[in-house]
């Protein structure tokens, strides 16, 4: 595997990636929820780097938050921490969510 | 109990409106349902649109779909940090009255191919999530439950079109969860440029011509994976893709990735100027012929991507999807004619027409290909690399006399990996896993 120097670093943020995204954000109503213990799994740690949207963050040492506004429903965080159980995940409910211009 | 239906389809992608269109044509009652506020919202492609598997359902397509260009060029292009190697193959032959492969976006063509299902005759709702499958005392599916009020839905048989993440198989307990290896996750920005800029940058001939650029190489920072550019009407694709697995090892974000392909010095100039108007994710089943999740079940079906129905090697999958939901919808008509249920052993007659078809003899012909690649990820770094010094050697004119500079060359792919040895050997694996 390659070195990951100069690897970690996005071009632009992440809002302005998202700006052009369309969604219908149902309030109120998050379509993944965290689970955590008193610290995040490893895989939950990961979800900072591999969600494609920028959705979790730790908000403090070993506590990972996620904020849905620009998820784009992909299910890799499922995937990844799927062994913790510490990601509760559905789809929105019909009519929310990411709604592609192009896809 | 509420309405009852012959067949529920569970999504509006290519997979689902294949299958809920032959049955709605064969005189069926078919309900198809869409999560999305339209068929196409919630689906993300490259895209390129085989035209075969759509012909077979939809001969004249072509007057009437949102195609972008057909393709008359296809570049190969291998990747290191600052170059490219490439081979590409245009021909005047592909500017025919029927064209083989079209750029398309999906949520505008989804939502072309949805129509067709409703002039069928079948009845769609979007707007609407499936939560799950209702089942008799028996354990046989008859039935589905959404996130609408009222009761359940009926139907003699339930084609599971719902994508990549099956979550409705997955909660059915029919299916597992996707195994990280057997995923790629991909990113994709959606660059609009003028028409004109289009064609010029690309040197296309007018407004219905595109190409195809599939990369390989440094695009994938060592993880198993491409990037590609495709060209639209008035826009660019552009995209890169690795294995969920390898992106957990590296802990590299996709979008990083992307940033860095189209900062490309070969990359840069073609999107130059233009607007990012869409930024998607999407997984891609690339687990191949090994992952393909049970199919059939009493009262149940699987087609598309919720089947891992992908050829990763030739980039082909809606095509399959197409291909499935077809051969699935057939089997469904074919039992209905004979006034036989949707019983587990019935509907096995659909796994026999994959096995016949091209979709499971492509996937079977390329089973080894990922393990190998898994096995040895120095070849999607290590040749690229060698075969740019190599061009460099050959077309730098610098005194050097042309035996040496052949030597040169020679060496420099012996370098790559340590010896001829190693090459003989990737070069073995590599024939063992295409043949």
């Amino acid at each position: 595997m390659s070195t990951t120097t100069n690897l970690s670093k996005p071009t632009q943020p992440m809002e302005e990636r998202l700006y052009q995204n369309r969604y219908l954000v149902d309030e109120g109503r998050p379509h993944v929820r965290i689970n955590q213990g008193t610290n995040a799994s490893e895989a939950l740690l990961s979800l900072v780097q591999l969600c494609p949207a920028g959705c979790y963050r730790e908000a403090e040492p070993g506590r990972v938050e996620v904020a849905l506004d620009g998820c784009m429903e992909c299910g890799t965080c499922r995937i990844v921490c799927q062994g913790t159980g510490e990601i509760e995940w559905r789809y929105p409910r019909g009519g929310f969510g990411v709604s592609f211009k192009f896809g | 109990m509420g309405e009852r239906f012959d067949a529920i389809v569970v999504g509006a992608g290519p997979a689902g409106s294949a299958a809920a269109l032959v049955m709605a044509e064969a005189g069926l009652q078919v309900l198809q349902i869409e999560r999305g506020e339209t068929a196409g919202a919630k689906n993300v492609q490259g895209a390129i649109l085989y035209a075969d598997a759509l012909e077979r359902l939809l001969p004249d397509f072509r007057e009437e779909a949102p195609l972008e260009r057909h393709v008359v060029e296809q570049r190969v292009w291998l990747l290191d940090e600052r170059s490219h190697t490439g081979a590409q193959y245009r021909s005047d032959d592909f500017n025919e009255e029927r064209p083989n492969r079209y750029t398309i976006l999906r949520a505008q063509f989804d939502q072309w191919f949805a129509s067709k299902v409703r002039e069928a005759g079948a009845l769609q709702i979007n707007e609407t999530t499936v939560t799950g499958l209702v089942r008799d005392e028996a354990g046989r599916v008859i039935g589905v439950e959404t996130d609408r009020e009222g009761p359940p839905i009926m139907a003699d048989v339930v084609v599971l079109g719902e994508g990549v993440n099956g979550i409705v198989a997955q909660r059915a307990g029919v299916r597992p969860e996707l195994d990280p290896k057997h995923v790629a996750l991909a990113v994709k920005e959606t660059i609009f440029l003028s028409e004109e800029t289009v064609q010029e940058r690309f040197n296309l001939a007018g407004e219905d011509d595109g190409v195809v650029i599939e990369v390989m190489g440094s695009v994938s920072s060592g993880m198993i994976g491409t990037g590609f550019i495709y060209t639209n009407r008035e826009s660019i694709s552009i995209g890169v893709g690795c294995l969920l697995s390898d992106f957990q090892e590296t802990k590299v974000p996709a979008y990083v990735l992307l940033d860095r392909f189209k900062a490309h010095p070969s990359v840069a100039p073609l999107i130059r100027g233009g607007e990012t108007k869409e930024y998607v994710a999407h997984l891609i089943p690339e687990g191949g012929y090994d992952a393909i999740p049970k199919l059939m079940g009493d009262g149940w079906l699987v087609v598309g991507d919720a089947g891992q129905f992908v050829n990763a090697a030739h980039r082909e999958g809606s095509n399959l999807a197409m291909t499935t939901g077809q051969l699935a919808a057939r089997t469904v008509v074919e039992l209905k004619r004979q006034g036989l249920p949707c019983t587990e052993a019935n509907l096995a007659r659909y796994r026999r027409s994959l096995e016949e078809s091209f979709v499971m003899k492509d996937l079977k012909k390329y089973r080894h290909l990922a393990p190998t690649l898994h096995r040895n990820k120095h070849m999607l770094t290590a040749y690229p690399q060698a075969l740019s010094k190599a061009m460099q050697t050959l077309l730098r004119v610098d005194g050097t006399d042309k035996r040496a500079k052949q030597a040169e060359m020679v060496a420099h792919v012996r370098a790559a990996r340590g010896g001829w040895w190693n090459v003989a050997t990737d070069a073995f694996k590599m024939a063992r896993a295409w043949r």
